[in-house]
């Protein structure tokens, strides 16, 4: 066994075996890279708004407390689905007001529960930030969350 | 300590702990407001804790990376580091660096991608530092011995350094945007990390089992093959939910099954290599942190990941506590305890005595350890009622968080045990001068 499968060998398989999955991975994402653009994120355009929305978003680093398709901190909701939950999802002026009440109202000062920060969010950012979490929401996730839930 | 250059370590090894400090206390801070949510809310909100508790340890554990490849390949390659000076600007840029990204989550001023937040100057800086690192230990290597341990880790730590990039590639379209955001945190931690890990792993393995090197360097070789022809593909359990397609599904799930693999191998390199050494080294603390950090990677990275790694399990679990429990113990385990493993390891020597206040730092190893298995439990525990609850029952988030209490005051007990733990292994690292308890007589003394 030692003599047949030496280091150089074993050097030789890592070294192979590495160049080809990597070969594969690339053109992997590369067709991903085209579904998504085509396919997964076509339900909506991608327009300056909802860039602007995805500023505001990564501005005031809510991904430290929300999931966004269930990825980023924990510690309050899943937003991926968010407009679908408040049944807005086909009405971008309600999708606005809900979102702008909510965050209006916040932080709640509710002693026991979780606290939402006040942002400092103008009105062309909120309706881009509400744009952003419909056109998030349009995304082909392979049906997931399970429920509307998130 | 045979080479004069290698004291660059001494000062990456205590930038690194003294992060570690602040990122265990963050944590703790953090682990109290899911217990007493309206504490600090109005001053520091829970999105800037946690971006100081995550981007320190990450920031920290490549200190220790980087300062172990200070500490090894000299001794690996037989000669002077390149240049120390290079070394000391390296470091003084990346705690610049860390600084103002701390100061400036605290004022507000950060980025919105998870983990990558730093502002676009700091992130500038770790390129340039990363570049200082590699032509330094890069021209070390070459003008000197090459091994499999060397190779290794400077294959880990170049493409760690080029995957880099992606922190600067942050497109509109937010599926995308995922897509290459795990290009640098899934092929880091779970693939270009590794072969860090098990290059330090290697070099612990040589210097306190006294085994054959031909015997290591071919089982790195294994590992580290097992790592990346799992790891790369097993990209693919990121890329179920995200708006890439379908077909992941299945390639996550099979490749990402694999990835237990590698982790099994350290932990049985480790194990076997105690068992075949002659060399009895009187380091015990850095053998326990050496099989430690194996062993409880293997559980964290390899038995946590594939719990909820099958796509038919990570529909239901993912984004859940059950993330966060495998999140801590893969971390701790791999690239925590490693890292604690080459300190306990090095930091006596260049401290040039021989005493190494092992009882205590064995007491801190069974804190840290005991308190992570302990959180990852409860965590494990509280993921699945959130499963259940939410995604299965679909009642709705905050509902279901207010029933998960219980769990969360005993992930706070757990997470004091660690900060406990830490702070111990920190002070018994730089203040106590004396051993608590004498050791025995040793038979064979190591190097």
């Amino acid at each position: 066994m030692s003599e047949i499968f030496t280091k150089s060998r074993a050097r030789n398989v890592f070294y192979g075996g590495s160049i080809f999955f990597v070969a594969v991975f690339v053109a992997l994402t590369a067709q991903s890279h085209l579904h998504i653009t085509r396919t997964a994120t076509a339900g909506m355009p991608l327009t300056d708004e909802v860039r602007l929305g995805k500023h505001v978003w990564e501005r005031n680093s809510c991904i430290n407390c929300h999931t966004l398709h269930g990825e980023g901190a924990y510690f309050a909701p899943e937003v991926g689905n968010v407009m679908t939950r408040w049944g807005v999802m086909d009405d971008p002026e309600g999708a606005y007001e809900m979102l702008d009440a909510w965050m209006a109202a916040q932080p709640s000062g509710i002693e026991g529960r979780r606290q939402m920060p006040h942002f400092e969010i103008t009105e062309e950012e909120m309706r881009a930030l509400s744009e952003f979490l419909r056109w998030a929401d349009q995304t082909d996730t392979q049906n997931w969350p399970p429920n509307d839930a998130g | 300590m045979k080479y004069q250059s290698q004291r660059v370590a001494y000062w990456y090894f205590l930038a690194a702990m003294t992060l570690f400090g602040i990122q265990v206390l963050g944590g703790l801070l953090a682990g109290w407001v899911y217990v007493s949510p309206n504490f600090l809310a109005e001053i520091l909100p829970f999105n800037v804790i946690r971006m100081i508790h995550t981007n320190s340890l990450i920031v920290w554990l490549l200190l220790g990376f980087f300062g172990a490849a200070y500490y090894l390949v000299p001794e690996e390659a037989e000669r002077e580091v390149f240049s120390v000076k290079l070394a000391y600007l390296q470091l003084i840029i990346l705690l610049v660096g860390t600084l103002g990204a701390v100061g400036s989550y605290l004022v507000g001023i950060h980025g919105g991608r998870e983990f990558l937040e730093q502002p676009l100057w700091v992130k500038f800086g770790i390129l340039v530092a990363a570049v200082i690192f590699l032509v330094n230990i890069s021209l070390t290597v070459l003008a000197g011995r090459k091994t499999a341990i060397t190779n290794i880790l400077l294959m880990g730590l170049w493409l760690l350094c080029l995957l880099w990039v992606f922190a600067f590639i942050n497109p509109d379209n937010l599926s995308l945007d995922k897509m290459y955001w795990w290009m640098v945190v899934h092929l880091w931690v779970e693939a270009t990390w590794e072969l860090v890990m098990a290059a330090i792993l290697g070099y612990l393995m040589l210097k306190l089992t006294g085994v054959d090197r031909e015997v290591v360097e071919k089982w790195l070789y294994v590992i580290v093959a097992t790592a990346l022809f799992s790891g790369i593909l097993g990209t693919g359990h990121h890329f179920y939910w995200i708006g890439t397609p379908g077909y992941w599904q299945w390639i996550g799930s099979i490749f990402s099954t694999f990835e237990v693999i590698p982790f099994f191998a350290m932990m049985s390199f480790a194990f076997v290599m105690v068992w075949k050494g002659r060399k009895n080294h009187p380091n015990k603390a850095a053998l326990l942190w050496s099989l430690g950090a194996s062993t409880v990677a293997f559980f964290g990275a390899g038995v946590w990941g594939f719990l909820h790694t099958l796509h038919g399990v990570n529909f239901y679990t993912h984004g859940t506590q059950i993330t966060a429990a495998h999140g801590h113990l893969a971390f701790y385990g791999a690239y925590v305890a490693l890292n604690l493993a080459m300190f306990s390891y090095a930091m006596p020597v260049l401290r040039e005595r021989a005493p190494y206040n092992q009882v205590l730092n064995m007491a801190s190893f069974w804190l840290m350890t005991g308190g992570m298995a302990f959180m990852t439990f409860v965590l494990t525990f509280a993921g699945t009622i959130q499963t259940h609850m939410q995604r299965i029952v679909g009642e709705y988030y905050m509902v279901v968080q207010d029933q998960l209490g219980l769990f969360y005051l005993m992930r706070f007990g757990a997470g004091a045990a660690v900060v406990l733990g830490a702070l111990l292994f920190i002070y018994s690292q730089f203040v106590v001068r004396r051993e608590v308890v004498k050791p025995g007589p040793v038979a064979v003394p190591g190097e």
